[in-house]
């Protein structure tokens, strides 16, 4: 079956929309959990924009930022769950607006 | 029709586990709507002839990365989300903001050049060549980057040993 039959735009638009969802999740949510499975859920939009851009114009470069940005998320994934460990060690919360150490 | 209708059942089930992610209170029922999601957009990237991106995406994402997500809220025992409102800032302006950067980025994307491309590129360039392709991309053209990510994920795994060790 023929599956080029898509416009790009259509892979675009729910691109955009997924993202802008994921950052209504990152302001939104209060668990430092939550607001990194915001960011993952950021990334795979930009993933699928890639992913279509490749398509459109029949060159596989895009696939090529695809496959190291999900390297890169993994790493981020590793680093970031090892933080919010640490963080949940000394301050016994999850609560992103009770860590504010930082803030004036 | 058929790969229309694929379409639009996929993006609504992606669209709607990201609202569910938004809406759920418990972060394990976050975690499983993004699972969900990333399942759906690997089908998605089947039906733009992606298919070792489709496979990466359910291996490393939606296996590895929610494992580690989901393995974390177990071991924090991440219960209901508590309620706090020390931020008014975040609530009035997240809203519009998301708001208008999904209907800028909508109203742009469908109306340029490039959105209205179907993609009908000769099938024999792409779609059945695309792993071979891929993977001679990856180890020929983009070879040191690829060997730069193996020093990335090094690092990545040092860093979370120093951070997750109890502290003396």
């Amino acid at each position: 079956m023929n599956f080029s039959v898509i416009p790009i735009s259509y892979y675009l638009v729910l691109s955009a929309v997924l993202f802008g969802l994921g950052l209504l999740a990152f302001v939104f949510k209060r668990n430092i959990i939550t607001i990194f499975m915001a960011i993952e859920l950021m990334l795979n939009a930009v993933n699928l924009a890639f992913v279509a851009f490749a398509r459109a114009h029949n060159q596989l470069d895009g696939l090529v930022f695809v496959f190291f940005v999900i390297v890169v998320a993994a790493c981020e994934a590793a680093v970031g769950l090892a933080i919010v460990i640490s963080v949940y060690v000394n301050r016994q919360t999850l609560n992103i607006e009770r860590i504010n150490l930082l803030k004036f | 029709m058929i790969p229309f209708i694929l379409f639009f059942l996929l993006a609504f089930v992606a669209v709607g586990a990201a609202v569910a992610l938004i809406v759920a209170r418990e972060p394990i029922h976050s975690a499983l709507s993004l699972i969900l999601v990333m399942i759906s957009l690997a089908v998605l990237y089947l039906l733009l002839g992606a298919e070792f991106i489709s496979a990466v995406q359910i291996i490393v994402y939606a296996g590895a990365i929610m494992v580690l997500f989901v393995f974390v809220i177990m071991l924090l025992n991440a219960g209901v989300e508590e309620r706090t409102d020390f931020s008014k800032l975040a609530k009035w302006v997240g809203p519009i903001l998301a708001f208008f950067m999904i209907v800028e980025l909508g109203v742009w994307l469908s109306r340029s050049a490039i959105g209205r491309v179907v993609a009908t590129g000769s099938p024999e360039s792409y779609t059945p060549a695309s792993t071979v392709g891929l993977s001679r991309m990856i180890f020929q053209q983009y070879l040191l980057p690829f060997e730069a990510t193996s020093i990335l994920i090094l690092i990545a795994i040092i860093g979370a040993l120093v951070l997750a060790k109890k502290g003396e």
